[in-house]
């Protein structure tokens, strides 16, 4: 693991706060709503700037949600906060029926993301948010990399009509953007050229691909690295012309393996363009107490992981 | 042009008329909820065509006091009472449940049929968007009324007690939540399946203005509504006493008559008895 060496890290929660604040000095229509664990989220940050336009909820995300519809019924720009585990399960059918359903322009900030929450455990490790967000209608999911796109991704999200999803993490991870790295909705990047295989991740993922690819690039084998921020919609051209161009597709995700971006990737090349692919994603498990490092290691997601997979995979490429 | 307030005599007319609807929507559908429809008619009523501020012609004036439909399955008795206030033609009330119509099975904000606020028919939601309207007006100092209809069985659901704490925690004085109070739900009796009493000690101790009414009287609907208009500092829940199926005797008070639409026989009879 090297996110705590050789380049700064920062969590990416706070580049939600951050986001938020920039987001409410620029529209004053936005508004944030908090169930009780604000300074958690960042959310605090915004509330800090703007206390006329925070709301505490009290720890009722159904009703959270609820309010947010009305909340954008009338115009606002309504920012619903709390741990991904209930903001995105506790109140599925809120954000189904009343949301999406509705088309209201609602945004979900699901904080603590992945197995790297550490120490508190499985219940509030959430694994399973980009699953169960992406197949509602309608809506937008969006998995940042570091602290400088999450704050990019929160400004874009309050920016585009219609409900977002936007999923961040508790730990300090690399940054690996820089503030003119280009980011849009929809759009992926590639944050490194290369022609033999390619590695499609998000989140704190894309951090590890990118070191797996350095460290295959003495080995003479030379992989692209994709930055799929978002799942939904998600970037079907550049995701076909990856496997094209190279062949071989490794997917990376700080989630389950059932439905994730891995998923979502598996989806596109099946029905436009079949490689072979393999996944590196938490396997159909639920997370444990633990330290972020070993965790990551335990549930195999790692660099050497990903190391394995392109291995694994180039095996199966044709030709 | 605002709908014209109705005089007691006129409202009862319109009630009928409006429940003559249902009968005929829910049969030519061969599905749907009357029970409940008829339930909440007079309250609706009483609402759309005496107390509430808004225009047919302007649904999408900003001025306009809102209505969320909590308890969506009884959409039919919405459906209608907007049809007949103006908001569009009544040809269209025969389209219910078709696929593509405007009017859906449960109320689908996404069809963009005029009056219809938000999506719902997912039990206990409707309130948390209410209360969400009702802050959001009081953000931008807007004096219009948000107004929300619950079923009693409804209030099973705990997302209605997030959002009655919210609403007092916020002292959202603007909004107004009716129970339709028919004591039936698909199961049977309210208090046999889950009880919910006693209601209105609930929502005092809440920390809401309560009052109760006669859902089937308007001049009972007239004075409770006015009482919810008046009050201060406190949001208000005006509790309905009514009686399910009301206005068709066969289907009066009867649980199994919930979800479940009129033949053509019956049809003729519950028009007979309606007009």
């Amino acid at each position: 693991m090297t996110w705590t060496t050789e380049v700064d890290t920062k969590p990416t929660r706070l580049g939600y706060g951050e986001g938020l604040v920039e987001l409410g000095k620029k529209n004053p229509n936005v508004v944030v709503l908090g169930a009780d664990i604000t300074m958690s989220t960042n959310a605090g940050m915004f509330q800090e700037a703007y206390p006329d336009r925070f709301f505490s909820i009290g720890i009722a995300e159904q009703d959270m949600v609820g309010v947010a519809a009305g909340l954008a019924l009338v115009g606002k720009v309504p920012f619903v906060c709390t741990y991904g585990v209930f903001a995105s399960g506790r109140c599925w059918d809120q954000i189904r029926t009343t949301v999406c359903y509705s088309e209201l322009n609602v945004k979900i900030g699901g904080a603590h993301g992945g197995i790297s929450v550490g120490p508190d455990g499985a219940t509030h490790q959430a694994l399973e948010e980009i699953s169960i967000m992406r197949c509602l209608p309608g809506m937008t999911v969006i998995t940042p990399c570091d602290v400088l796109e999450t704050r990019k991704a929160t400004v874009a999200a309050g920016e585009m009509y219609g409900p977002a999803y936007i999923r961040f993490g508790r730990e300090a991870v690399p940054i690996i953007t820089k503030e003119d790295t280009p980011f849009k909705i929809g759009k992926a990047e590639v944050f490194r050229k290369g022609s033999d295989v390619t590695v499609i991740a998000c989140g704190v993922m894309v951090h590890e691909a990118i070191e797996t690819a350095e460290k295959l690039a003495k080995e003479g084998i030379s992989v692209r690295v994709v930055n799929l921020h978002t799942t939904k919609p998600i970037d079907v051209e550049t995701i076909v012309k990856a496997a094209e161009e190279t062949g071989a597709i490794v997917c990376a995700e700080e989630h389950q393996i059932y439905g994730g971006m891995g998923g979502a990737v598996c989806e596109v090349l099946g029905q436009h363009c079949p490689v072979p692919v393999e996944l590196v994603a938490v396997k159909d498990r639920f997370g444990e107490s633990g330290q972020p490092f070993e965790l990551m290691v335990e549930f195999g997601l790692t660099h050497d992981e990903i190391y394995h997979a392109i291995k694994n995979v180039l095996k199966r490429k044709k030709g | 042009m605002p709908t014209p307030r109705l005089s007691l005599e006129e409202m009862k007319e319109m009630a009928k008329t409006v429940r003559r609807d249902i009968v005929k929507m829910t049969c030519a559908a061969g599905s749907g909820h009357p029970g409940g429809s008829l339930s909440s008619t007079d309250i609706l009523v009483a609402l759309y065509f005496g107390k509430m501020n808004h225009n047919p012609l302007k649904p999408d004036w900003e001025e306009r006091d809102r209505f969320v439909l909590s308890k969506g399955h009884v959409c039919p008795a919405l459906y209608a009472v907007l049809s007949r206030a103006g908001y569009f033609a009544p040809d269209e009330l025969m389209t219910l449940r078709q696929m593509f119509s405007r009017l859906q099975g449960h109320p689908a904000k996404n069809k963009k049929l005029p009056g219809i606020e938000v999506s719902s028919g997912s039990l206990g939601q409707g309130l948390s968007v209410a209360v969400g309207i009702a802050l959001g007006a009081k953000i931008d100092k807007k004096p219009f009324k948000t107004y929300c209809l619950c079923g009693d069985g409804e209030l099973q659901e705990g997302q209605i007690w997030e959002a009655v704490m919210t609403a007092a925690h916020y002292k959202l004085d603007n909004l107004v939540c009716m129970v339709d109070k028919n004591n039936l739900q698909i199961d049977g009796k309210v208090h046999d399946v889950m009880n919910i009493d006693p209601l209105k000690e609930k929502f005092d101790s809440f920390n809401w203005h309560t009052i109760e009414c006669d859902g089937h009287d308007f001049d009972s609907l007239n004075k409770a509504y006015d009482e919810a208009i008046s009050t201060k500092g406190k949001p208000v829940v005006i509790i309905a006493e009514t009686i399910k199926g009301k206005g068709v005797s066969f289907m009066e008070d009867q649980a199994g008559w919930h979800g479940k639409a009129p033949n053509k026989e019956q049809c003729e009879l519950a028009l007979q008895e309606l007009s």
